[in-house]
C-alpha cells in the first residue's frame, strides 16, 4: 500500500491528516503490518487533550499490546467509535477506515515537525 | 551471548512467509499468514508446527523407571509400551521444574519430551539426581519434532503412510513409521497442545524437512496451513493446557495449576515434592487458577494484576488474550482461592484502570 503523499507521520508509526483546523489521526501500514490482526482499540474521551508523544490509547493485536502515542498536543473533538466492534478494520484500511481520532490542534506548527511521506518511507525501509 | 537456535526447518519458514522471532533463545515463527487465520485453520482442517525446539532426553537402564518414579509425579508403573504420559517434575517445595511427556519405548527406555528453553535444566536436574543403572542423554539435537492438529489430521498424514494411523489411540504411539519418499522412519504419537485431534511426530533432523513438505504437499488442498507459535499458543489457551513460565514455575505447583489428574500422590515411592503436594492435595491450595471472562472492555494479559471489589491484589493473570474462536476476551488466572468459585466477580488491572471480570468454568474449548 502506498503512503498517502498529503499526510504528515511520527516515528511512531502515526500518520496525521490535516483537514482545515482539525486533525484527523490513525497508524499507518507498516505498523499494522508489523502488528498483525489487531483485536482491539483502545481510545481516549471526546473532550481529553493529548499531549505530544504522549500515549493517548492502545492498540492490541492477538498476542500484543501497543500504546499510541500522540503525534501532536490537542484536545479529542471525534473518536472512531467504529473500530469498537471493527478493529479490523485497522489492518484492513488504515488510512481510511480505522482513522482514530480526531483533535483540535493546541500548536499548529507542531505538525510541521512530523516527518513527510518521504521522509517516514525511508524511515521504514531502514528498519527493514 | 549464546548463538540464537535454530531448528533444521529454519530455512523453510521464508516460503510461507514467516515472522520469527526470539524464542527462549529459538528463532522461531510467530506466524506465517496471521495467527487467526492458522488458528482457525487448525480448528477446522488441520495446522502444522514445526516444534523441533522441544527437548528430547532419553533416559534409559534397568534402574531407569524405580528412577523417573523418583523424578515424575505421574505414575509411570501403569504405562504399557508405545503408551505414553502427562507428567510434572516438581522440585521438593512442589514448585515445577518442567511439565512434560513421558514416551515408554520399551521397558527399560523413556524419551522425556520437554519444554524447549527448561531442556538443559530438566537435563541437569536428572543428572544430579541419578541413580546407578540409568543412563540419560540428550538427543535434543538429533530430533525434529513436527505436530499435526486438527479435525483433519489423520486423513492427510494417513494419505502418507501404509501404517493404519486409526489404531494409534489418545496417548499412544508407534515407532517406525515410513513416510512416502522420506529416508527415515519416525515415531508417531497421538498427542497434541491444541485441543485438536492429531499427531506430534519424531523423525531424525536430516529427514524433517522432507517430512514438513510432504505433509504441505498433501496437506494444502484440504486447508491444511503452517503455523506459527502465535496461534499455537492461542490454540493451547483455549483448550486450557498450561505453558511453563506462565501457569507453571518454579514457584506454582502443578496442584495450583489445576493439573492434580497428574500428580499422583497415593503412588508409593516419595517423589521429589510429595510430602508438599500430598499437603496441598488434602488441605486444598492457597492459590487457585481460573478461567476469567471480562465484562468491561479490555484485554487480559500475562502479568496483569487481579483485584476483588475492595481493590486488594488477589492474584495474577497468567495468560490472556481474545479467543479467536469464541470471540471473547478471556484469561487464566492465579488467585488466592477464595475467590475461585464460579461467577466470582473481580478486577482486572488493564494499564492504569480496573475493569470488571468474572470467575468463568475452564477448558474454555473443548471440540466436539
Amino acid at each position: 500500500m502506498s503512503l498517502p503523499k498529503d499526510f504528515r507521520y511520527s516515528e511512531e508509526h502515526e500518520w496525521v491528516k490535516v483537514e482545515g483546523e482539525k486533525v484527523r489521526i490513525g497508524i499507518t501500514d507498516h505498523a499494522q503490518s508489523e502488528l498483525g490482526d489487531i483485536v482491539f482499540v483502545e481510545l481516549p474521551e471526546v473532550g481529553d487533550t493529548l499531549q505530544a508523544d504522549e500515549p493517548f490509547g492502545s492498540v492490541e493485536s492477538v498476542k500484543t499490546v501497543s500504546e499510541l502515542y500522540a503525534p501532536i498536543s490537542g484536545t479529542v473533538v471525534e473518536i472512531n467509535e467504529e473500530l469498537d466492534d471493527s478493529p479490523e478494520f485497522v489492518n484492513e484500511s488504515p488510512y481510511e477506515k480505522a482513522w482514530m481520532i480526531v483533535i483540535e490542534p493546541t500548536e499548529s506548527s507542531e505538525i510541521e515537525k512530523l516527518m513527510t511521506a518521504e521522509q517516514y518511507e525511508k524511515l521504514i525501509n531502514e528498519d527493514e | 551471548m549464546t548463538q540464537i537456535k535454530r531448528t533444521p526447518l529454519y530455512p523453510e519458514y521464508e516460503k510461507h512467509g514467516a515472522k520469527t522471532i526470539d524464542f527462549g533463545g529459538w528463532d522461531m515463527p510467530v506466524q506465517f499468514s496471521g495467527i487467526k487465520n492458522e488458528h482457525f485453520a487448525t480448528r477446522s482442517a488441520a495446522g502444522l508446527f514445526d516444534v523441533s525446539h522441544m527437548g528430547e532426553i532419553i533416559v534409559e537402564g534397568p534402574d531407569s523407571e524405580a528412577f523417573l518414579q523418583q523424578m515424575l509425579t505421574n505414575d509411570l508403573s501403569k504405562l504399557n509400551e508405545n503408551q505414553a504420559q502427562y507428567t510434572i517434575m516438581c522440585y521438593e517445595d512442589g514448585g515445577t521444574v518442567d511439565d512434560l511427556i513421558v514416551y515408554k519405548l520399551e521397558q527399560e527406555k523413556f524419551l522425556l519430551v520437554v519444554n524447549a528453553s527448561n531442556t538443559e535444566k530438566d537435563f541437569q536436574w536428572l543428572l544430579d539426581h541419578k541413580t546407578d543403572g540409568v543412563s540419560i542423554h540428550d538427543f535434543s539435537e538429533d530430533y525434529v519434532q513436527l505436530a499435526i492438529q486438527g479435525p483433519k489430521a489423520e486423513m492427510i498424514l494417513q494419505q502418507l503412510t501404509e501404517e493404519n494411523l486409526e489404531t494409534i489411540k489418545f496417548f499412544y504411539f508407534i515407532e517406525n513409521v515410513r513416510f512416502e519418499d522420506v529416508t527415515d522412519t519416525a515415531l508417531v504419537s497421538r498427542t497434541g497442545y491444541t485441543g485438536e485431534d492429531g499427531f506430534e511426530i519424531y523423525i531424525n533432523a536430516r529427514s524433517g524437512r522432507d517430512l514438513w513438505n510432504k505433509i504441505i504437499e498433501v496437506g494444502e488442498s484440504h486447508g491444511l496451513a503452517v503455523i506459527g507459535l502465535g496461534a499455537r499458543d492461542t490454540l493451547r489457551f483455549e483448550a486450557t493446557l498450561p505453558l511453563y513460565g506462565q501457569e507453571l514455575s518454579k514457584t506454582i505447583t502443578p496442584l495450583e495449576a489445576g493439573l492434580g489428574f497428574a500428580v499422583k500422590t497415593d503412588k508409593e515411592v516419595d517423589f521429589i515434592g510429595k510430602a508438599v503436594l500430598k499437603e496441598q492435595k488434602m488441605a486444598g491450595t492457597k492459590r487457585k487458577l481460573v478461567g476469567i471472562e471480562m465484562i468491561d472492555k479490555g484485554i487480559p494479559r500475562t502479568g496483569y494484576k487481579v483485584l476483588n471489589d475492595n481493590n486488594e491484589e488477589i492474584g495474577e493473570v497468567t495468560t490472556g488474550t481474545q479467543s479467536p474462536t469464541l470471540n471473547k476476551n478471556i484469561g487464566l488466572a492465579l488467585v488466592h482461592a477464595e475467590f475461585s468459585n464460579l461467577d466470582t466477580e473481580c478486577y482486572v488491572q488493564v494499564r492504569k484502570r480496573n475493569l470488571k471480570a468474572k470467575v468463568v468454568s475452564k477448558p474454555f474449548y473443548k471440540r466436539s
